[in-house]
């Protein structure tokens, strides 16, 4: 049936539709609030790339969806549904943060950083391992365990941060600073030192690191062996058993990937904008990597499309707070499921719609 | 009475009161789940009903209005589930996720634009609420030892959504294991293909099952924001749908099994409570996160088939395709 559209509007116009629809329900949303949906559109668009530091929190804020949508997407094409992305990036969160604690007074930054790198890795991996583990070896399933596993990560650092990682004389649940040598640089910070002057944002260099991310991905999946294997693993077990790839490897494997790459949101926060351990700092980016991985069909160039809508929207989204009485950026949550629904739940519901508008017009061009 | 037998029987109390809504999302997602639609967005529906609850209560002055909004709002998400996965065939999950998605932002955005308190709907007077219920003879049987305690603190005193919880264990097993339509709702989430060529809607079924999971859903808000507490504010499910998936799974899918795994969980969460704060010999602070973690824990554990095997409905997640 899909043969019959051409490729364009499958992945080009019924995407945009469904966006588009999530848009429009947003704006009867706001109606409903009391307000005009275009002022908030308006407001959304100067908070997000109006200005210099707006641009820079944009693409913080894409940087980390990048990851957790890539975690998403990757394990997507094997089939898997990682809602982990959460307790992932957590966990990957508490490694950056052990890693820099303990070490940056002992070695140089050059040294401290890349160990803090693999570690929030490392951390994110080893939380994926196990619902990945789970789901080939005992068959439980990993949508529920990676539920199960956002909430004990939530508890354990609760625990750690309340009891254990707290820094001592102090009320809040907060570890010490970590040493300036083992911050990822502002990039602020590194254009000034070029001589090249730009407004002080949160970005820092873990942006580039997104970048190797999403180029290792693609390479991954669709130029190697493995992503090969990956996919046929996806599409098809049984066939992927004949051609003699072992799927409990794959998913156990592609779960750990999958896991990393969500670790890695801990380098952004912890290494470049905190700066120390502390709670709730993924913030729901585990969540919205669901929205980012199905809008951007569980592929790089999609999924840098689809972070930075979605960084545009959590950085415009501070903006309404300060414009608007009646909505706040928690509309951007709204906007959100929105389109979790429509470009995921509900991909099939525009398939009909559009090839019978196709098949309509082709007929008419025949004519 | 003793200090540690009053101790014991107010931590049970407690537990009874942590478990209602627990009980009766549980129920919810059994209907559900047993018809083959998987329901991450038993969250959601809990939310939403507990600000439709709370709000219409606000406005009208009548829990019971409120009720009914909660059940109305949540079954109208449910039907949305329904379309999602049972006519578009939509990924099951994906949906219940859009639904937590869009509820967790969308209560907080109607709440501050209507009550403009911050996301808070405003307080509730007393006749607004679901009131305990003081069985007859409590405080005459009050004085009598064990009994007489026991059945003043525990078993009376609760507001009517607790008894209605109770009462839907029973209700769900005699509906699901004893009558036409439970039969064909286990058929339908085992193997949907048999009911189909016995004639019976397999959609259909479906549609009735997930708005049953809505409308308890509904009831469970209604029960957090109008008869535990006086109101609602953000996030107030706080995780409860998903900790009652966990029941429903670690009970097998069996109503009764959830039923006592959620007696479990809500004990477990009473305890954490008592102890915040609390040294314990040997142990310095009570690692209370960690006691409230152990719902996940356990569940974790007995998917992995440590403890019993948990076998899913087997038709569960698969959307039905009709054979042409």
């Amino acid at each position: 049936m899909s043969r019959e559209l051409p490729r364009w509007i499958d992945i080009g116009v019924i995407p945009a539709a469904n966006i588009l629809l999530a848009f429009l329900v947003a704006g009867l949303v706001v109606l409903v609030a009391g307000e005009n949906p275009l002022d908030a559109l308006s407001v959304l668009l100067t908070g997000a790339f109006g200005y210099d530091e707006a641009i820079g929190y944009t693409l913080y804020y894409a940087t980390n969806l990048v990851f957790t949508g890539l975690a998403v997407a990757v394990a997507f094409h094997a089939g898997l549904f990682n809602i982990g992305g959460e307790g992932q990036a957590y966990i990957g969160g508490l490694g950056a943060g052990l890693a820099a604690l303990g070490l940056a007074g002992i070695l140089p930054g050059w040294v401290v950083i890349p160990v803090a790198v693999a570690a929030s890795g490392l951390f994110g991996a080893a939380w994926a391992f196990l619902p990945g583990w789970l789901q080939a070896h005992r068959g439980s399933h990993v949508v529920i365990t990676t539920i199960m596993f956002n909430f004990l990560a939530s508890a354990l650092m609760v625990h750690l941060m309340v009891n254990v990682l707290i820094q001592p004389g102090q009320m809040s649940p907060e570890s010490r600073e970590i040493a300036s040598i083992a911050w990822m640089p502002f990039v602020h910070e590194v254009l000034a030192g070029i001589g090249i002057r730009v407004a002080r944002s949160p970005l820092n260099l873990s942006i580039l690191w997104a970048a190797a991310a999403c180029v290792f991905v693609w390479l991954l999946i669709y130029r190697s062996r493995w992503g090969y294997a990956i996919r046929t693993v996806g599409h098809n077990e049984a066939a992927a058993i004949y051609a003699g790839i072992d799927p409990k490897k794959v998913v156990v494997v592609t779960m750990c990937i999958s896991g990393a790459l969500a670790g890695f949101v801990g380098v952004n926060e912890i290494l470049g904008v905190q700066h120390r351990l502390l709670l709730n700092f993924t913030a729901g980016y585990g969540f919205t990597g669901i929205a980012v991985a199905l809008m951007g069909r569980a592929h790089p160039v999609g999924i840098v499309l689809a972070s930075l809508l979605f960084g545009a929207l959590y950085q415009g989204g501070t903006e309404l707070d300060f414009e608007f009485d009646n909505i706040t950026r928690d509309l951007v949550v709204v906007v959100q499921g929105l389109v979790i629904l429509f470009s995921g739940a509900l991909a099939y519901m525009m398939h009909p719609l559009a090839l019978w508008l196709w098949r309509r017009w082709h007929r008419e061009d025949m004519a | 009475m003793s200090e540690t037998w009053l101790l014991a029987v107010l931590t049970l109390d407690a537990t009874v009161r942590v478990a209602a809504p627990l009980i009766l999302a549980a129920m919810a997602g059994l209907f559900s789940e047993r018809s083959g639609v998987i329901d991450i967005g038993l969250e959601g529906k809990m939310l939403a009903g507990a600000f439709a609850a709370a709000a219409t209560a606000a406005v009208t002055g009548s829990a019971w209005l409120g009720l009914l909004a909660a059940v109305l709002v949540s079954s109208c998400l449910a039907l949305l589930h329904g379309v999602a996965c049972i006519t578009y065939r939509g990924n099951q999950v994906v949906s219940g996720v859009a639904i937590n998605v869009v509820v967790a932002g969308l209560t907080i955005v109607l709440g501050i634009a209507w009550f403009d308190q911050g996301g808070q709907t405003p307080a509730l007077a007393h006749n607004a609420r679901f009131a305990p219920i003081e069985l007859p003879f409590a405080d005459l049987l009050r004085g009598v030892p064990v009994i007489g305690g026991l059945y003043y603190e525990l078993i009376s005193g609760h507001n009517v959504l607790v008894y209605a919880a109770l009462a839907a264990v029973p209700a769900t097993w005699w509906v699901v294991f004893r009558t036409r339509f439970g039969l064909r709702l286990r058929a339908v989430g085992e193997t949907p293909a048999a009911v189909d060529t016995a004639g019976i809607s397999v959609e259909a079924l479906r549609y009735r099952a997930v708005l049953i999971t809505g409308a308890l859903c509904g009831v469970a808000g209604a029960y957090l924001s109008t008869a535990q507490s006086a109101g609602f504010v953000r996030d107030m499910t706080a995780g409860k749908g998903y900790i009652a998936l966990a029941a429903l799974i670690f009970g097998k899918w069996r109503p009764v099994p959830a039923f006592l795994a959620c007696l479990l969980f809500g004990f477990l969460d009473a305890v954490a409570t008592r102890l915040q704060g609390v040294e314990l010999p040997g142990i310095g602070q009570a690692p209370v996160a960690l006691i409230q973690a152990l719902p996940y824990a356990l569940t974790v554990i007995l998917l992995a088939g440590f403890i019993g095997k948990a076998i899913a409905p087997k038709a569960i997640g698969v959307p039905y395709v009709k054979e042409r």
